[in-house]
């Protein structure tokens, strides 16, 4: 080959091709994607997804800051592809609709850890939470999970007797006599976040298996 | 002939010129790269031990999991992978267009930028500012530095192949301009899509694998590749088998490889057509291997013995043979069959590595042997170190890519057997994960042997005992490239 001019031309058009059907066409297709409208039993429109608001989202940020991602997916497959739904992991397959507030939207590779796009459901107590953040080994021995301690405050326990949000330690994982844990706002937010991953919402495109008996109806936009 | 003789004599004198004035610039990227490569390990090993061992180093926030592996992950592909092609690009892009380096200063103003910008992202990332899109986490404020340190380079690159003294154009050069001119628009639209004004929902899904498997298509495999073509018939002294298959190799690569990157979410909330153009593309992808496996291995053929002399061609024959499993793995991975058990586990980072390391590290490593004798004017103190170098890194990724890919199909099966409690798929992994961090110290072993047996050149280069070259490791010097 002898041509520059030629081969410049072609470097630039292959990629050009793969940039129009890779970026260019998902977002045309997907870019535009809104929440779908929900009348409920009384009549009431809501929109899902819902956006994500107050202390859930800032949890968002400490889901990303702290790299949970590299554990953790947060897509359903389809039912019949892999074993996500007979798991629990969700009721539904995941659509791009889910994600449409999502920033950055965080599917994830890896699942070392369980998926979470619907831990909220699975799991909303905010005891069992914290205390899985704080130290993995307490709920689910044997995990590889890191714990948190710096989500947490070790402190006194003060004049006023044990806080009612300090964390319910026994044997080897209790902080010593006088002393008690409590989750920092960090921990609060990024649990706040967590019991928001919710897809228990029909869409069009993805709905919920009917003998789940929901009561909010989609409706259809085209 | 007297003639023949005069001329070879100005070839010589004229690489060596080439040689010499690439010296400071190549050296500085090169040294930038290996000091990253040392970061790049302790951090690898750290996470590695932390995937087996939870409680490794969890008590601060900087050293959690969810950062250290970000953290090796940018230190190796923008610290030490990107800085080393960078060198070798620029050696191979003088030797080919056979012009001495010009500007060397600001190839140095480009490593000093380069760096003080990984610098600042990676600290960025350890104090939680990552943006948790993989290939992408450097933030948001540390990148555009990179990225003016990439556009002296890729003009530098281009100016220089302007004024090239050669009118043919090896395949080197094709793949070396293909890399220059395909990253920075792949870098550009991922910083702008994703993370200046990011763009709604999956749509970012797609750019971020459209980017990051081009990353290693687009970017690292051009310039691995580049150099295999180089190296293998200098050090054996024969030409590549056939100037037709590098074409079709080279043209179907530039085709097919950037339509790879969504079979990255194959089962995932995407609509179908995306994943299955991805599919359809990554199959195609047996073209361009298979040529290029024929043309490297075919090259080879005859000349094993040589592996036993040459470190260049020792590294940068495993190199090519780990490049065509590993694009034979990484079709096969393409499959939705396949993805179905191995998408979210351990055998896509086994997967990762045999591309990273044992395709482009290997090659890179291969590379350094043979360029650092001509440009300092000395050759490697120590064969010991240069054993141990290649050892360590051999056995290591063997010991890991292997015994990881097996672990992560049965970690696959497990997950997608509902009746498995998670815990037992969890636990089933930890026997492998072991035996990665003792590959993990097998590979820092062969890195510190490198680093070490360069410090000490290095020494000689810079002190005051000064001994004449002696080129006996590194392969003759041998003009012998197809199409001359």
């Amino acid at each position: 080959m002898k041509y520059g001019p030629l081969l410049f031309l072609g470097i630039l058009l292959t990629l050009a091709s793969s940039w129009v059907g890779l970026v260019l066409a998902p977002y045309k297709q997907l870019g535009g994607l809104l929440p779908n409208p929900a009348t409920n039993a009384v009549g009431v429109v809501s929109y899902f997804p819902e956006a994500r608001k107050g202390e859930a989202q800032q949890g968002a940020e400490h889901y990303r800051s702290l790299g949970c991602v590299y554990c953790h997916s947060q897509q359903v497959r389809p039912a019949g592809f892999g074993g996500d739904i007979d798991r629990g992991w969700g009721r539904r397959r995941s659509v791009s609709r889910d994600y449409v507030h999502d920033r950055p939207v965080m599917l994830g590779t890896s699942r070392t850890g369980p998926d979470l796009t619907n831990i909220g459901e699975r799991q909303s107590d905010y005891g069992w939470h914290y205390t899985h953040l704080y130290n993995p080994q307490i709920t689910s021995k044997g995990s590889v999970m890191p714990p948190y301690p710096f989500l947490f405050e070790k402190r006194r326990i003060g004049p006023g007797g044990v806080s009612t949000n300090a964390l319910k330690l026994v044997g080897e994982f209790a902080p010593g006599d006088g002393w008690e844990v409590v989750p920092t706002p960090a921990a609060r937010q990024l649990v706040e976040y967590l019991r928001s991953l919710k897809s228990s919402y029909d869409l069009p495109e993805a709905p919920l298996p009917k003998a789940a008996g929901d009561a909010v109806t989609a409706t259809a936009v085209q | 002939m007297p003639g023949e003789l005069a001329d070879e004599g100005q070839r010589r004198a004229m690489l060596a010129e080439i040689d010499s004035s690439c010296r400071a610039p190549v050296l500085f990227f090169v040294i930038s790269g290996l000091a990253w490569l040392l970061l790049g390990t302790l951090l690898a090993l750290v996470t590695s031990i932390k995937l087996h061992s939870p409680g490794f180093l969890a008590g601060w926030d900087f050293l959690t999991f969810g950062r250290v592996r970000p953290a090796h992950l940018n230190a190796v592909i923008y610290g030490f992978a990107s800085q080393t092609g960078i060198a070798v690009t620029i050696w191979l892009m003088c030797r080919l267009c056979r012009v001495p380096l010009i500007s060397g200063g600001l190839i140095i103003l480009a490593a000093i930028f380069w760096n003080v910008g990984l610098t600042i992202g990676l600290i960025g990332i350890l104090a939680g500012d990552s943006t948790a899109i993989e290939w992408l986490e450097l933030p948001g404020y540390s990148t555009p530095i990179l990225f003016f340190s990439y556009a002296l380079v890729a003009v530098w690159s281009i100016i220089t192949f302007r004024l090239r003294r050669e009118s043919h154009l090896y395949v080197s050069q094709w793949y070396l301009l293909g890399a220059i001119l395909w990253f920075p628009w792949l870098y550009a639209t991922a910083q702008i899509m994703l993370i200046l004004e990011p763009v709604r929902g999956t749509v970012q899904a797609a750019i971020n694998w459209w980017f990051a498997h081009n990353v290693l298509g687009l970017w690292f495999t051009p310039i691995g590749l580049a150099a295999i073509y180089y190296f293998i018939p200098k050090v054996i002294g024969r030409p590549i088998h056939s100037y037709y298959l590098s074409v079709l190799g080279f043209w179907s690569l530039a085709l097919f490889y950037n339509w790879n990157g969504l079979h990255h979410l194959i089962g995932g909330p995407m609509p179908a057509w995306m994943i299955t153009v991805s599919v359809v593309a990554s199959v195609m992808m047996l073209i361009p291997v298979i040529t290029v496996a024929i043309n490297h291995h075919f090259t080879m053929v005859g000349h094993f013995g040589k592996l036993r002399y040459s470190p260049t061609l020792r590294f940068v024959v495993v190199g090519a043979l780990c490049y065509t499993a590993t694009s034979l793995q990484g079709v096969a991975n393409s499959l939705r069959s396949y993805s179905e058990i191995v998408h979210f586990t351990h055998h896509t980072i086994a997967h990762a590595h045999l591309g990273l390391y044992g395709f482009f590290t290997m090659v890179m490593f291969g590379s350094l042997y043979y360029i650092i004798p001509r440009i300092s004017g000395r050759e490697w103190p120590s064969l010991g170190l240069i054993s141990i170098h290649f050892w360590g890194c051999f056995l290591g990724l063997v010991l890991y890519v292997v015994p990881l890919s097996y672990g992560g199909i049965l970690q696959g099966l497990a997950m997608n057997d509902a009746t498995v409690p998670f815990m037992k798929v969890v636990e089933g992994t930890l026997p492998w994960l072991k035996l990665r961090t003792f590959a993990g110290l097998l590979m820092a072993l062969g890195h510190v042997a490198f680093v070490g047996n360069l410090v000490w050149l290095l020494a000689r280069v810079f002190g005051p005992y000064r001994k004449p070259v002696v080129a006996i490791l590194s392969g003759t010097e041998t003009p012998a490239i197809a199409g001359k």
